[in-house]
């Protein structure tokens, strides 16, 4: 082989190793100078820090291998004179056996740890009416596929250790066996049927967003990287939107040729009322982002050009929250679920589930969309466009 | 070539090969090679030198994760703007997890899995000389590499890789100035993936004709090893979906450079009011998945394979429901097809669809269910050798179980609300696809090294690397559900902007040191690789005692793998610890004629002339045992 001869060759190894150490040599050489050049003692020290404190890792691992190199090379020699004593040599097969009972045990208790611990950090109990039937779902779900986890895992280990190899047996030849099949294949589907029915009646309530009479639009607007709500103002509806529209002023290109526009709602605070059936119109003005309020079992992606719709009734006000959570600072939040570039992460909106007439006191403190400078710009805009449309005789319907 | 000739001709080919064949040089044997098990071999090092990378890049995104407010002076030497002050940008952070994505999904565990051992293994198993097109097949290989180059360039243009995330959903890919990784990043990712499907559409018409027409004398489908079948159906889905994906690619290059408006409509871009119009972000998600979920079993059904031979050889014992096994994989193959939907409930797809597409992901679980089981079913009573490779073949199925459980959670349209897009989806897909998968290839790698590289590993090493792998996936991704059951976001550079998630980050450094423990166990691996290469121990023709073909060509690698006539295959390939046979194992190509003491009448289904003959010889046997 061409590549062996290569590797075993002393001169190409050689070479190597010059080159190694000339290499690292120059790169030394270029951070010290650097490290110089920068003239400030203090960067000096922090990038002389910073290299000791790497040195010290790889070190560190360094250290590790060997130990690991030294112990296997032990277990060898060990593995020899054993051997040579006429003793059995290590029985590694066994060892692994063995390992994987031990995999078996601690990793059963590994999960049972982590499910009541790390299981009680989760979300709350659910803040909204539907959340209450998803969360059964999941719990059927969970009780289901944890019996079948444990069952599966320990017949898979235990099989492992139970059956490991011995010269005295041979293996039992079992080629298959039609009824048992049958058996797990039905079984598996008439679990999986079950869940199915379940999960699409589930499923079909709680996406059914018609508007209906009495529900509270609100709408919410994704946009790099804040979310922007609108309430309808007295007449109870939102007025239609036009992506064209939008300018620096009429952020959400909000059509004040709609009557109902006028005295729609601006609003810091996704503040909503207890008990009642909101309907969150969301919309995405750049690129996809989700609007994602887990302790409402909620989620529905923002999407542009496309509206997109979730009904839910807040069923726990923020303070029964607090006060449950004994989280004095409990707050629900709004996230953003869906990658919209590097600020995604920090794409929040406080979301306070109030009573009725808190909510009343808070919304008529709100002020308008249509502020006194929008009124003004518009105004400007129709005097133009009329103009224009009167000079040029076109139609300027849209703007 | 001539390779389709030599099917009826193989010695005379032989002979006549050796007089007119190209003086082997460097050039040829080990660069442009057109024989599959050294193209397998380029493959399989190239797939690795990309896992490391894939590997690495998540390491210093855990690093961030684990420790948010710190900063490391090295990441700045190291990644100069891209970590101003010792901390990764967001920006970066991003490019990180998508960079990541792309390369385990596509160029590790799609062209690294499926390259390999569809190259190495279906001409060895089958019984062919080579793939039906050599030169094809060296095609396949030279794009996989140019895609692979394409990609990790990107990290060397100035505004950084692609970072919209692996899916690069528009309009956030789509629009240049949406996120620096949108601008020549993700030019750069959409070259390098028409590449890699090239590569991949090569690889796959190959690897599906070499299968229907190369099969040698006796090789029906029914007895071809289940490596074989689940390559062959993966072929089969690549090719299928694979092109879906080449469209999807298209219109996004002529969205974002020739101003058409496919998937883009109403968008207004910090501020100012862009000209697109009629587009729909959606037609996107259905096109990428339409590829998307088929490439998942893409990633698995190999490593299935691998595992269930694996398994069979070591436990010493026929896979068990070998038809079964079959037809629950080509019922994935199906569904695969039907399901991408459950990718897109929350996307704000028609809800009465993601009600189908709920009641098909569900169906899915059954042909894996009963996968499963067989699988403990091929233990049971076994005996059991603890090779790495079982090892490996062990944890993918243990993976498999655990990350698949959780999938039925996901495929629940009702419950997908809640967990869509948080770190529940991260751990279920890379314990059911990510690690299983990984584990099938260490599986198939350490299995059949003494076939590509003439030596053994070593043991000792190989078990190291397992236990610590296979723990450290356990210990990274286990505790990762229960972030998600409480909505922690994936994707999220950061989760101390939110102080109700205070409690996670102890979890998160605790699963950062899992992961670089894990990470230092494949230090391991590599060394034990490379060793073994050049100077491990030099293998015997057949190390595992295994029934199918490969352990039946010479150690030295020939051009044409077999000298002189090719195998003929009279049994199917796991004729383990038949009763009445001696040895524990019958190779393919030993006829029944041979192992009279150990025929069974079922072996004779559909060969009533051999069944004549055994109930001749077992009469004759009672005969004899009266007389005594």
């Amino acid at each position: 082989m061409g590549f062996k001869k290569l590797l075993t060759s002393k001169k190409a190894l050689l070479l190597f190793a010059a080159t190694m150490l000339f290499g690292s040599h120059q790169l030394m050489a270029q951070a010290v100078a650097q490290g110089t050049t920068t003239a400030g003692t203090p960067d000096t020290m922090a990038s002389s820090g910073m290299w000791t404190g790497v040195l010290y890792y790889v070190l560190l691992a360094l250290v590790a291998c060997f130990c690991i190199a030294i112990l296997g090379k032990i277990l060898k020699v060990y593995d020899l004179t054993l051997t040579m004593q006429g003793k059995k040599p290590i029985n590694w097969n066994s060892f692994m056996a063995i390992l994987c009972l031990v995999f078996l045990i601690a990793g059963l208790y590994g999960a049972y740890w982590s499910l009541t611990v790390q299981g009680s950090m989760t979300l709350p109990k659910s803040a909204s009416a539907h959340g209450v039937d998803i969360d059964s779902m999941f719990n059927l779900t969970s009780a289901l596929t944890l019996i079948v986890f444990v069952i599966t895992q320990v017949l898979l280990f235990g099989f492992l250790f139970y059956y490991r190899a011995s010269d005295k047996r041979k293996a039992y030849f079992l080629p298959h066996n039609n009824t048992i099949e049958k058996v797990w294949t039905i079984i598996p589907a008439i679990v999986l049927t079950v869940l199915v029915v379940f999960g699409f009646f589930t499923w079909q309530s709680v996406e059914n967003s018609t508007n209906m009479k009495g529900d509270i639009n609100i709408d919410v607007t994704g946009h790099q990287f804040a979310w922007e709500l609108r309430y309808p103002g007295p007449d109870g509806k939102l007025g239609q939107l036009d992506y064209r529209l939008t300018t620096g002023l009429n952020k959400l290109g909000i059509d004040y040729k709609d009557r109902n526009s006028y005295d729609d709602l601006q609003a810091d605070t996704l503040v909503l009322p207890v008990n009642k059936s909101i309907r969150l119109n969301i919309h995405a003005q750049d690129v996809i982002h989700s609007v994602f309020m887990p302790h409402f079992r909620l989620q529905q992606n923002a999407v542009p050009g496309l509206p997109t719709y979730f009904k839910f009734v807040p069923t726990v006000t923020t303070d029964q929250m607090r006060s449950e959570t004994n989280n004095p600072k409990f707050e629900y939040l709004l996230y953003c679920n869906k990658i919209c570039g590097g600020i995604h992460y920090n794409m929040q909106k406080v979301v306070r589930v109030v009573s009725e007439s808190e909510y009343q006191d808070w919304i008529a403190k709100q002020k308008p969309y249509l502020t006194d400078q929008l009124k003004q710009q518009l105004k400007v805009a129709a005097a133009k466009s009329s103009a224009g449309a009167l000079s040029s005789n076109k139609l300027a319907l849209n703007n | 070539m001539s390779t389709l000739a030599v099917h009826d001709h193989g010695l005379v080919h032989h002979e006549e090969g050796h007089e007119h064949h190209h003086k082997a040089t460097f050039l040829n044997t080990y660069v442009f090679s057109q024989d599959h098990k050294m193209i397998a071999k380029q493959f399989l090092i190239t797939g690795i030198t990309m896992a490391f990378i894939g590997m690495l890049l998540s390491l210093l995104f855990r690093i961030q994760l684990a420790y948010p407010d710190k900063s490391f002076p090295l990441l700045e030497t190291l990644l100069g703007r891209f970590a101003p002050g010792g901390r990764l940008s967001p920006d970066f952070y991003m490019s990180l997890v998508t960079i990541h994505g792309t390369i385990m999904v596509f160029f590790v565990l799609t062209a690294g899995l499926s390259g390999t051992f569809a190259n190495l293994l279906i001409p060895l198993q089958i019984g062919a000389r080579d793939m039906a097109s050599p030169f094809v097949n060296m095609l396949s290989y030279w794009f996989f590499l140019i895609a692979s180059i394409i990609m990790v360039s990107a990290f060397f243009v100035e505004k950084g890789p692609a970072s919209g995330g692996w899916t690069i959903y528009p309009p956030l890919s789509a629009l240049p100035t949406a996120m620096p990784g949108s601008a020549e990043g993700m030019t750069l990712w959409l070259i390098s993936m028409v590449c890699f499907i090239a590569s991949s559409l090569m690889g796959g018409i190959n690897y599906v004709s070499t299968v229907l027409n190369m099969r040698t004398k006796g090789m029906d489908l029914w007895k071809m090893p289940l490596t074989v079948w689940a390559l062959f159906l993966t072929a089969v889905l690549g090719v299928l979906a694979f092109p879906v994906l080449v469209a999807g690619v298209v219109l996004l290059i002529f969205d974002r450079s020739f101003g058409t408006s496919f998937y883009l409509s109403d968008i207004v871009l910090n501020g100012k009011v862009m000209p697109f119009e009629g587009g729909s972000p959606i037609l996107f998600q259905h096109l990428f998945w339409f590829l998307g979920h088929p490439e998942v079993y893409i990633i698995i059904m190999p490593a299935m394979g691998i595992s269930s031979e694996v398994m069979s050889v070591n436990s010493r014992k026929p896979i068990f429901g070998y038809h079964a096994m079959v037809y629950s994989l080509i019922g994935i193959t199906v569904l695969s097809f039907i399901v991408w939907g459950h990718h897109m409930f929350v996307t704000g797809m028609n809800p009465f669809l993601g009600g189908v597409f709920m009641i098909t992901t569900l169906i899915i679980a059954v042909p894996s269910a009963v996968k499963t089981f067989n699988w403990l079913a091929t233990l049971w009573r076994g005996n059991i050798r603890f090779t790495p490779a079982m090892l490996f073949a062990i944890g993918m199925v243990s993976f498999f179980i655990s990350g698949g459980l959780t999938g039925i959670f996901l495929g629940n349209a009702a419950l997908d609300i809640n967990l869509h897009d948080t770190y529940f989806v991260v751990a279920h897909f890379h314990l059911v696809m990510g690690s299983a998968a990984i584990f099938g290839m260490l599986a198939g790698v350490y299995h059949w090294f003494p076939k590509m590289f003439r030596r053994m590993m070593d043991d000792r090493l190989g078990y190291l690397h397992v236990w610590v792998t296979f723990v450290g996936a356990y210990l990274v991704f286990f505790p990762m559900h229960f972030m998600g059951l409480e909505g922690v976001p994936r994707r999220y550079y950061a989760i101390t902007e939110f102080h109700q998630w205070d409690h996670w980050l102890n979890v998160n450094t605790f699963i950062t040191w899992a992961a670089i423990m894990s990470g230092f166990a494949q230090v391991a691996f590599i060394i034990n690789f490379v060793y073994s290469i050049f100077w491990g121990k030099k293998t015997v023709q057949n190390p595992w005692n295994a029934n199918t073909l490969e352990w039946t060509a010479p150690i030295e690698h020939i051009h044409g793998n077999w000298i002189g006539e090719l195998p003929t295959v009279y049994r199917w390939p796991y004729d383990y610890s038949k009763p009445g046979h001696e040895e524990d194992f019958i190779p393919q190509n030993v006829p029944f004629s041979q192992t009279m003491s150990s025929n069974m009448p079922h072996d004779f289904e559909d060969n009533p002339e051999g069944l004549e003959e055994f109930n001749k010889w077992t009469s004759t046997q009672k005969a004899n045992e009266e007389v005594k």
